[in-house]
């Protein structure tokens, strides 16, 4: 495995409940593995556990492993290369992930491209006049080229794992779909893994190899993404196919998921989407879910879909 | 992580064992000036030339200067001066910069840009130079300096009022009493004023401080209080001379005595404002 | 940007013209003949002295015409006679002025070195008990006025240790760099604070930035961070800070060279003013709110050199 999470656990002192709770998780050599679920469910907090960057102040239990690195242990020098080197992340809003007053080519610099391979990156992010881009400052770019230019500095290295989270959110529509394919091209050429944060299901079931699903900081589902697509498990994971819009499909009426987002002043002492699932029973309030196998290989933690095997402490072993 | 990490300072708005300190020592200060007849041990101006100089005794605790007058007594009955002359100047400074603040907003226009210009020529003169330009013409003296430091103070106070008075004149309030059909000036002078008292007031109490020292630079400078008061920037400027002669208390004592008062000033002050809104 | 240097200029201009309307004009705001008052006040003056002044000041013409008057001779350097010391007030003010922006120089260096230092450290190593240190010391130097730090480093390194001299102003580089030490730091401590405090707080606010924390997701190391991130990006407020308290020290002057006896242009103006000599005090203040006023105006355009983000809204503006 590339990067496996074992049971993370992330507390913040004031908040009523984890930020992540029990959160395990895979991505293989190679593989696009997406990571989906509202703002505030814990998708940014996982990616960048990755890299060992936890909230100021949190706590955390469980495992952090990219390929053999034990990140939480990671310190110093050590956890400073495993983060220049093993892993890299392309930012939501590449504005706020530059620094204004620095050149293009200081950034480069920084994430250890020397000038020569510089101009490489930018020619393969396809930045035109790759020369002059380095004399640059952020402000003379528009978004689009920003994000280029931000995984220019997330491939100068050569990472094995990239952390994409809302790459392309910050985007209009068409340089989107021109960043997601670059994306996609330069990951399969030096044959990275890639975590895909996004909200954006449909996006995610159509990029990625296989999804998770989080919610209020656990993952309620986890499928291929032909699976998902097909027949979603859990009833969160169904709310979020029907209330968001795809292309051609205009007959269809959405249905936003009712209720609000959970924030971390809420605390559940069942499962969490009980009070928004129109499924739920009773009994939903006080379970505690458990994720279980579901017949074509996935997980979910619904009290309501039929448990198979519980699943997850012995899929963590295999 | 290591010690390099760098997060936002949080905003610190209480820090209770220093603020506790700062306010134990004033409130220890305060009732000294008051009844500074009643616990000075000598009359400030009582001279003994047999005693000059004397060091730290029983008799004199914190020793005489160059007259032979009772250092302590002399910065207890200096206290009044140096305590009531900041408290006029801002008084002085609070009656224009408000009205001038309060004016410029309500009016806006041409009455807004004379008061915004007259502010930018007063920012002109960097420090004291305001005040030493009015004193130059008007003469030395304690009242004068209070007056030219209450003028020099006023276009700050006058531009903080104008941002508060011009976000409180857009509040429904005061729409309501026009549609009442009450004027302008009653409107300002019962209801806007009133409703800006609490944060001008925690803006006066950081300014105090900064008042304090400015007075006594002047009285320092020989501008401001004149012998035989026992101002403490005057009896700094009168114990100087000792202090080549080796005798530091005269000197010392009336300085330390600036030095604490303001920064425990400065330490309420900027507590004080906090809580009542006066800080930006 | 051309238009901005133009209307910085164009301010400049009025706010000199406004300053040194206001220090001409002062005449008349003080009580009895402004003649009287120009030749220092004295009640044994002659009448061809008051003759003179009144020549010399053109008070005969119209207010507007005395002061076009009196400006352009103020441009061409000639400032009138001192009543106290009978020289041309240039003469005196060119002889003082070296010693004055020497210490002024020095206690720049000490400031900016000082402040800026600390609060750097202050900032790296927050909420630790070395940030408390530059905390509680910056608190405690902003509340002693410059006098009374004076008196104290004076009880102290010159009295006590006889480090060093207690007044004067010493020759050569060396004798001038231990004289004015004490006086340099006086005048030094008040700004250190003020400069402590906006390094502190511009570097937290850097610090803030998320781009900081990408650059710390990269690997970059913790020391290219603080120097290349934060230290670099909080510059600009630093360096707009340290002119404008650079520029305010020549007022600061006036209270350090009369606690050191230091014969300066602010000695002269304390003595001018003491002595009833206003042709010489209108003249260093004259000269004080000038180079105040250059070096604000000089702070802001360099302001956007720093920042480019400042730049760009220049160029839309």
């Amino acid at each position: 495995m590339l990067l496996t999470l074992d049971h993370l656990t992330v507390d913040l002192p004031g908040a009523a409940r984890p930020l992540l709770d029990e959160v395990s998780l895979r991505v293989a050599p190679g593989e696009v593995v997406g990571l989906v679920g509202e703002s505030g469910s814990g998708k940014s907090t996982t990616a960048k556990a990755a890299l060992g960057l936890l909230p100021g102040g949190a706590t955390a239990s469980g495992t952090v492993r990219v390929g053999d690195a034990d990140v939480l242990a990671l310190t110093g020098e050590n956890l400073r290369r495993h983060r220049a080197r093993t892993v890299a992340m392309v930012h939501q809003d590449p504005r706020a992930a530059l620094n204004p007053v620095r050149r293009i080519g200081d950034f480069l610099r920084e994430r250890g491209a020397d000038r020569t391979r510089a101009v490489e990156l930018l020619a393969a992010v396809g930045l035109s006049d790759p020369e002059r881009r380095l004399r640059q400052r952020p402000h003379e770019l528009s978004g689009g080229m920003l994000q280029r230019v931000v995984i220019a500095g997330a491939l100068a290295v050569r990472p094995r794992l990239l952390l994409a989270d809302e790459a392309t959110s910050a985007l209009d529509v068409t340089t989107q779909a021109e960043i997601l394919a670059l994306l996609r091209t330069l990951r399969a050429e030096q044959g990275a893994g890639m975590l895909f944060i996004t909200h954006d299901l449909h996006l995610a079931a159509a990029y990625c190899d296989r999804v998770y699903v989080m919610y209020a900081g656990r993952v309620v589902e986890e499928r291929t993404a032909r699976a998902l697509f097909a027949g979603p498990a859990h009833p969160y994971t169904r709310g979020l196919l029907s209330c968001s819009p795809t292309l051609g499909d205009t007959s269809r009426t959405l249905l936003p998921i009712p209720g609000r987002p959970p924030s971390l002043s809420d605390s559940f002492p069942g499962c969490p989407f009980a009070a928004r699932c129109p499924d739920a029973e009773p009994e939903c309030e006080t379970w505690r879910p458990v994720a279980v196998d579901l017949p074509d290989g996935g997980t979910t933690a619904c009290r309501r879909v039929p448990a198979a095997v519980p699943a997850a402490a012995e899929r963590s072993t295999t | 992580m290591t010690a390099l990490t760098l997060t936002p300072i949080r905003v610190r708005a209480r820090r209770p064992v220093g603020v506790t300190v700062a306010a134990a020592f004033l409130g220890l200060v305060v009732p000294a000036a008051v009844l500074a007849p009643l616990l000075a041990p000598y009359a400030p101006d009582a001279i003994d030339l047999s005693a000059s100089l004397a060091g730290t005794s029983p008799g004199h605790l914190l020793g005489t200067d160059s007259s032979g007058q009772d250092l302590l007594s002399r910065v207890l009955y200096g206290a009044r001066t140096s305590l009531i002359a900041p408290l006029l100047l801002l008084a002085v400074a609070a009656l224009l910069g408000v009205t001038l603040g309060v004016l410029a907003a309500w009016r806006g226009g041409w009455t807004d840009a004379f008061v915004s210009r007259l502010t930018d020529v007063m920012y002109a003169f960097p420090g004291l130079l305001f005040t030493v330009l009015i004193i130059a013409v008007f003469g030395t003296g304690m009242t004068t300096s209070v007056l030219a430091l209450g003028l020099a103070y006023t276009p700050t106070v006058a531009k903080y009022t104008r941002s508060l008075a011009l976000s409180e004149s857009r509040k429904p309030y005061v729409d309501a009493y026009r549609v009442q059909g009450m004027g302008g000036a009653r409107i300002c002078a019962l209801y806007l004023v009133p409703n800006l008292g609490r944060s001008v007031a925690g803006y006066l109490v950081v300014l105090f401080g900064e008042a304090l020292m400015s007075l006594a630079t002047l009285s320092y400078l020989g501008f401001g209080a004149q012998p035989p008061s026992s101002d403490w920037g005057l009896m700094v400027q009168e114990g100087q001379a000792s202090v080549v002669q080796g005798a530091l208390l005269p000197a010392l004592v009336p300085g330390t005595a600036i030095a604490l008062v303001v920064v425990s000033f400065n330490v309420v002050g900027v507590w004080a404002a906090d809580r009542l809104g006066g800080r930006n | 940007m051309a238009a901005r240097i133009l209307r910085r200029l164009a301010g400049f201009l009025a706010t000199l013209l406004a300053a040194s309307f206001v220090i001409f004009a002062a005449v008349y705001a003080a009580p009895g003949d402004p003649a009287v008052f120009l030749a220092g006040g004295r009640d044994d003056l002659s009448p061809e002295r008051l003759v003179a002044v009144r020549a010399r000041y053109h008070l005969d013409e119209p207010l507007v015409v005395q002061y076009g008057r009196w400006l352009a001779d103020c441009v061409q350097l000639d400032l009138g006679r001192s009543f106290k010391y009978g020289d041309q007030v240039a003469d005196l003010i060119s002889a003082r002025l070296p010693t004055t922006v020497e210490l002024v120089a020095y206690a720049t260096v000490l400031f900016v070195v000082l402040g800026v230092g600390s609060g750097i450290l202050a900032a790296v190593r927050q909420s630790t008990w070395v940030d408390s240190a530059v905390v509680g010391g910056t608190t405690l130097a902003a509340s002693v006025p410059s006098f009374v730090a004076a008196i104290a480093l004076v009880s102290l390194f010159g009295v006590q240790l006889g480090w060093f001299p207690v007044t004067g102003t010493g020759s050569g580089f060396a004798g001038t760099l231990h004289h004015l030490t004490l006086p340099a730091l006086s005048l030094a401590l008040g700004a250190l604070a003020l400069i402590s405090r906006v390094t502190r707080q511009a570097m937290a606010d850097a610090a803030a930035s998320d781009h900081v924390e990408a650059a710390r997701a990269s690997g970059v190391p913790e020391r290219d961070i603080v120097r290349r991130h934060v230290l670099r990006n909080a510059l600009g407020p630093i360096v707009t800070m340290c002119g404008l308290v650079m520029a305010g020290m020549l007022a600061g002057t006036v209270v350090v060279e009369t606690a050191f006896g230091i014969s300066g242009i602010g000695s002269l103006l304390v003595g001018a003013i003491n002595t009833h000599d206003f042709p010489v005090a209108q003249a260093v203040l004259l000269l004080m709110v000038t180079g105040y006023v250059v070096v604000t105006t000089v702070v802001d355009l360099v302001h956007p050199l720093l920042d480019p983000r400042v730049r760009e809204e220049a160029r839309t503006a």
